[in-house]
């Protein structure tokens, strides 16, 4: 039999009688304990897997990271805080946090602006399923193969010969010449190409929870505000977007930390070159490319620093919500 | 039964047995899950699954195709290497008559990223039985990780049959660990026989009359050179190549293998001779800068066979001959090469060579039977035969045609052979270097604060780390 066919079989079912044999037979070990500690114990009997897999695959390499991060690349001897010094003044690393800082601002405003837009404007038409189907297509495919994609609409060839990237066969047809579009770097021109790549992406998952924060919003709040005389507009930003201000918040931060993590399309497309260079690409080329260990550790850490007051934010915001209900 | 005893027993006996189907099926998955995937994910390395094979496996010590008698049916060779598309199905084909003879499988693996694979492999010990190397420079610190060659391979017969600078460069503190599998020979200037149908008797042997022969026929063409350095993570490699051609020739072997060594620094006069006049070539490519640093390397000679033709000349290896529109077109009449010619009269007949190096990280009987079937001269025909490869054996001569037997013959024939630098240095400064043609090509005024650059990393690369 096909081994993957094997594998298949074993993914759907076995996955699910693992599931279900695990919590029987916790069940079984709960009737060890009295009748009083059985509900304090259940919990952490059922959270005990997840638990072991964020201690062994997320704590224990967060902390060697760490530790890694204050060695040299051998991990035989300490050297303070070199690497940190070497993130900050490398002229690449520098390069990539100036791209980072315009993938944050650009990719957050783009996704979620959009999102807001689209999922606003489709909730009055009738064809509102259909739209939103094909908002949210590209999210199913990985960054890889929309890095792929993307590739052909900004394929350049000299000028004279038939153009194959939608972007240059169009600038064709109105006369202009063919643009090799990824190797612009003025005004970080390319880097706002590949952020338009990541927001094509995530566009559709802001539109979808915003739009199902937009149907929870009361309708007798806004047939009020249009029977006072209310226009669209304002109905728009006195009603709902004050309404939607704690999604925003939420899909918000989870598109910034989309945003820091950005590789593969950087990776695909460009692999930094030309100005385009990223945080999670240096992290990639100097623990696989150079083999040092120690600086990669130091990249990663300073992303993690980055992320921590975002998440923060994202959970406070999250148990506001939970509190609410 | 009444209403409130729910039937407990039942759903906690169906429970148990769905989690001991549940855990047979993961057990019996993992088993016969096949281990030929070389990527570092799977679980079970080859050689348990070699040792609980049938057929026990005396090693073969001679290194001809012909003692590969004994049977190792069933077990399994994981090899991984940068090939892939046609190189690929090249090297199966190589591979194919041992595969017949032993009845052992060879399970490949194409990467480009070939560094990332092996290096966490080397640290993490799950690595392939065969694999690729980038070039001697990498091989040089996963000496350790090595198995020494002189124990799978007769080795007075290999060095009897192979040129004595890839032996040495292959081996690493009088330890031998790593083969050629195939070599290309670089520095070759490419052109269509119809475009300039004198060239193949008085090729120019100077860089002067090479320029001469330029100003003379620019109008056959729309430029002089067709150049495209787009290669995925590696771009900037045919650039390199250019720099290391031109160093070679106005500099000599000395100064080359002190450039690549580090002990020579980038901002050197000599060094940025070489790189300006690399910028020279990249204005007179077709398309210009532009088209330079976004056509790939397979394909950046297809320029010379249109009509009119977009350019006159393309430097490359001799593997070209078997990418982009040369696959399909006739040796000799279609196209046809002379060698890079010389720039300072002192060091006429200067070569610079690469090639594809294996070697060895787990020493099992089926991995050693390939490694000692691949280094022999029938191995290597096959793929010679098929095109595009030169073989590292000496008695390895089923070339397809004229061009191969030449290319072949001038590595042979080397007066002074260079293997290629970028491949020999840090992957770190070969990174840089590559990043350095790219954004040179870009904005060739930028060529100081390369430089400049260059040397940091260069500081940096060569430092023990």
């Amino acid at each position: 039999m096909d081994p993957r066919l094997v594998t298949a079989i074993v993914v759907v079912v076995g996955v699910p009688a693992v599931l279900i044999g695990y919590i029987v037979l916790t069940e079984q070990v709960l009737r060890l304990f009295p009748e009083r500690l059985k509900p304090k114990v259940r919990p952490w009997l059922w959270l005990a897997p997840a638990l072991t897999f964020l201690l062994v695959w997320l704590i224990y390499p967060t902390i060697g990271t760490a530790i890694r991060s204050f060695q040299n690349s051998a991990g035989t001897k300490f050297v303070g805080f070199d690497n940190f010094v070497y993130v900050f003044t490398n002229p690449a690393m520098q390069g990539a946090l100036k791209n980072n800082a315009i993938w944050l601002v650009l990719l957050t405003a783009l996704a979620v602006g959009l999102g807001l837009l689209i999922a606003v404007l489709v909730d009055r038409v009738r064809y509102e399923p259909v739209a939103k189907s094909f908002i949210f297509l590209p999210l199913a495919i990985s960054m890889v193969a929309a890095s792929v994609i993307w590739q052909f609409m900004f394929a350049y060839r000299p000028p004279g010969e038939p153009q194959i990237g939608t972007l240059n066969a169009i600038a064709g047809a109105f006369g202009a010449g063919p643009v090799p579009w990824l190797t612009v770097s003025e005004l970080s021109f390319n880097t706002i190409l590949l952020v338009v790549v990541m927001a094509w992406m995530w566009t559709g998952f802001c539109m979808v929870i915003i739009s199902a924060a937009l149907k929870g919003i009361n309708p007798e709040l806004i047939e009020a505000a249009r029977v006072d005389g209310a226009n669209e507009w304002q109905v728009f930003r006195g009603i709902i977007f004050p309404l939607l201000l704690p999604t925003l918040a939420v899909v918000s931060t989870t598109i910034i930390i989309t945003a820091l993590k950005a590789f593969d399309i950087v990776y695909v497309m460009t692999n930094g070159n030309f100005d385009t260079e990223v945080i999670a690409n240096r992290m990639y080329k100097e623990m696989f490319v150079n083999g040092s260990f120690g600086r990669a550790s130091a990249i990663a850490i300073v992303l993690l620093l980055a992320i921590v007051p975002v998440m923060a934010m994202n959970i406070r915001r999250f148990r506001a919500q939970e509190a609410i209900r | 039964m009444s209403v409130s005893q729910r039937p407990t027993g039942t759903i906690r006996r169906v429970g148990t047995l769905l989690a001991v189907a549940g855990l047979v099926f993961a057990a019996c998955s993992s088993a016969s899950t096949p281990s030929p995937s070389a990527a570092p994910a799977t679980a079970a390395p080859s050689p348990s699954s070699a040792a609980a094979s049938a057929a026990p496996a005396t090693p073969a010590a001679s290194a001809t195709a012909s003692a590969v008698t004994e049977s190792l049916a069933g077990q399994t060779v994981t090899v991984i290497g940068t090939w892939g598309g046609s190189e690929a199905d090249a090297f199966k084909q190589m591979v194919a008559p041992w595969e017949q003879q032993t009845g052992a499988k060879v399970a490949y693996t194409g990467t480009r990223d070939l560094n990332t694979v092996l290096t966490t492999g080397v640290a993490s010990g799950v690595l392939p039985d065969l694999a690729g190397l980038p070039g001697p420079g990498q091989m040089q610190q996963w000496a350790d990780s090595l198995v020494d060659l002189g124990t799978v391979l007769d080795v007075p017969t290999y060095t009897s049959e192979t040129a004595a600078p890839l032996v040495d460069l292959g081996t690493v503190n009088g330890k031998l660990v790593g083969v050629f599998i195939k070599t290309a020979v670089k520095g070759l200037i490419w052109y269509d026989p119809k475009t300039l149908t004198d060239l193949a008797t008085t090729p120019p042997t100077t860089w002067d009359a090479l320029q001469q022969y330029i100003t003379a026929n620019k109008s056959k063409a729309k430029a002089p050179w067709c150049l495209g350095v787009e290669s995925g993570a590696a771009s900037g490699w045919p650039g390199t190549d250019w720099i290391e051609d031109i160093v070679l020739r106005q500099s000599g072997p000395d100064v080359y293998n002190q450039w690549w060594q580090g002990k020579i620094k980038w901002t050197d006069p000599q060094i940025k001779q070489a790189w300006q006049t690399f910028g020279e070539v990249v204005a007179s490519s077709y398309g210009g800068a532009d088209t330079v640093n976004t056509t790939n390397f397979a394909n950046a000679g297809d320029p010379l066979f249109k009509s009119p033709p977009g350019c006159l000349f393309l430097h490359q290896a001799s593997f070209i001959t078997g990418l982009g529109a040369f696959k399909t077109l006739k040796a000799g009449t279609d196209y046809n090469f002379f060698q890079f010619p010389d720039i300072n009269a002192q060091y006429t007949g200067a070569v610079e060579g690469a090639g594809d190096l294996f070697g060895m990280f787990h020493d099992t009987p089926a991995a050693r039977s390939l490694m000692a079937y691949l280094v022999t001269a029938p191995a290597q025909d096959i793929w010679v035969k098929i095109g595009g490869a030169l073989s590292a054996n000496k008695n390895a001569t089923d070339y397809p045609d004229d061009i191969a037997k030449r290319s072949a013959a001038i590595l042979t024939n080397a007066k002074i052979f260079v293997f290629d630098a970028s491949d020999l240095m840090p992957t770190a400064m070969n990174d840089a270097f590559w990043k350095g043609i790219v954004d040179y090509i870009k904005d060739p005024t930028q060529l100081d604060s390369i430089l400049a650059n260059l040397d940091t990393v260069q500081t940096q690369a060569y430092a023990p780390q």
